[in-house]
């Protein structure tokens, strides 16, 4: 059963649409195909998590943007939130 | 499409009937709220501005007070002031006529010799016109008259998922039927206003966008603060909003997919049949829900992942959830629920469902906040009073 959803194929984050607990197999659509991994933490329903390791420093992505900077290592299938993403104003124009 | 609505001598088209009883300045809303009560038919609302405002927030306030006015929905006003503030009757009075000819009334308390003489003049004033706008018939108008208003509150990931992806459905709806939709609140365009100046219909638009972003962040830099310290709020986090970038590309979707067309300031009039324009409004819900009513929209469109009760005195709002945990906790405030889009719903029955609820809101059916009474609202200001 499909319990996460990305929006954009460029997301290294799915955000959980069912709630998720530490070691379920979260599964999201991705290209018309289900991808799978394991969740490493319990995800709260609608919050977010990593689907690829993602170095500190490097961009958290979701709608195939940049929501903020990774502030430690991330690893998949943790969750996203405060406590490991930094934010920083870009300039966009 | 078509609605029932009222047409007014200025031209434009009513969804409600309602008289304004308006308060000049913090000073005349106690009475506004006595006269209000004493005639069924009137609305009236807590001003909490009009005198001590440095001029730019004056100006704010003067051109809801206006706009509030010149809605649509409104058949007439009557301005209550207390006679000695900034916001003078004449100012009001003038700025009033300026954006509309409808039915207007006076009543200064210092002038009337106090309370319960300007009361009984506002009442008598009221009642009449309440009896002349009960009057009116209503008649079938196509959609492009209505103006939108859009706005998220209490946002949660599944806005940006659903709530307002159905909320953008609509606006494309509204746009391809020749009406208005207006995308605002400036703060949660932060990190994403590069992809809405994209969709800008000239270079001028996207030049306004950008410029609206840049001028609210400096605005708040000059009092040492930061837009972020408030956004995402604790409510928006707990739902599982990390930043405020998140919370914008969520928030955009509100917009839909046509060009933007315009730039307007806070609460300034909009132009019917204008397509998707942008209001430069602040993400605090109430204020932001005020300057679109006074740039003429007659009907809001609301979505919020944690559920809020919220209305206004003069414009329906009609409210959206793409949290089913929401709908169903909050399903006394809340009158869509938008989550089928999560779990496999088709996105164009969603919209035509939605359009059709505000078609029938327009045409007079009550929304949620109208029947429990609800009528908040707050007018946006960028400086201490003097």
């Amino acid at each position: 059963m499909r319990n996460a959803m990305i929006i954009d194929g460029k997301d290294n984050v799915a955000v959980a649409i069912e709630p998720i607990a530490k070691g379920d197999t979260v599964t999201y659509l991705c290209g018309g195909k289900d991808e799978s991994l394991t969740a490493l933490q319990d995800i709260t329903i609608y919050h977010k998590l990593a689907i690829r390791d993602i170095a500190k420093g490097e961009p958290v992505v979701k709608y195939g943007e940049h929501i903020g900077v990774a502030a430690c290592d991330i690893k998949a299938g943790e969750h996203v939130h405060e406590h490991n993403v930094g934010n920083h104003r870009e300039e966009l124009k | 499409m078509e609605f029932y609505g009222y047409r007014r001598p200025d031209g434009r088209v009513g969804v409600r009937n309602k008289v304004l009883i308006l308060p000049a300045s913090v000073c005349a809303s106690d009475t506004t709220r006595i006269i209000s009560q004493q005639v069924v038919g009137s609305v009236t609302f807590n001003n909490q501005q009009g005198c001590s405002q440095v001029g730019p927030d004056q100006q704010l306030t003067m051109d809801v007070m206006a706009g509030y006015a010149a809605n649509p929905n409104i058949y007439g006003t009557v301005v209550v002031s207390l006679g000695c503030e900034n916001c003078q009757m004449d100012l009001v009075v003038k700025a009033i006529a300026e954006r509309t000819n409808k039915p207007l009334q006076q009543v200064i308390i210092q002038e009337a010799g106090g309370t319960l003489k300007a009361i009984d003049k506002a009442v008598r004033f009221a009642k009449e016109m309440v009896a002349e706008a009960s009057l009116l018939q209503k008649e079938k108008f196509p959609i492009s008259e209505l103006i939108v208003g859009t706005e998220c509150g209490g946002s949660d990931p599944t806005s940006g998922l659903a709530a307002n992806v159905l909320i953008g459905q609509l606006s494309d709806l509204m746009v391809e039927n020749g009406g208005t939709s207006i995308l605002s609140e400036t703060t949660e365009f932060i990190g994403a206003e590069h992809i809405l100046a994209r969709r800008a219909a000239t270079p001028e638009v996207r030049d306004r966008i950008f410029d609206i972003v840049h001028r609210y962040e400096k605005a708040l830099q000059l009092v040492g603060e930061e837009v972020r310290e408030g956004n995402p709020s604790p409510g928006n986090k707990a739902g599982g909003l990390t930043t405020l970038e998140e919370k914008s590309l969520g928030c955009i979707h509100k917009g839909g997919h046509t060009p933007v067309m315009e730039v307007y300031d806070y609460a300034k009039q909009v132009t019917p049949k204008s397509g998707l324009v942008v209001m430069d409004t602040p993400g605090n819900d109430p204020s932001s829900v005020a300057a679109m009513v006074a740039g003429g929209a007659q009907v809001i469109v609301f979505s919020s992942g944690r559920g809020t009760p919220t209305g206004n005195p003069i414009a329906p709002v009609i409210k959206i959830t793409g949290n089913r945990i929401t709908y169903a906790n909050m399903i006394d405030n809340i009158d869509v629920d938008a989550s089928p889009l999560i779990y496999g719903g088709d996105l164009k029955d969603l919209g035509d469902e939605l359009m059709k609820l505000v078609v029938e809101v327009a045409s007079g059916k009550q929304t949620k906040a109208e029947s429990l009474g609800y009528t908040e609202m707050a007018i946006a200001r960028v400086c201490n009073y003097v």
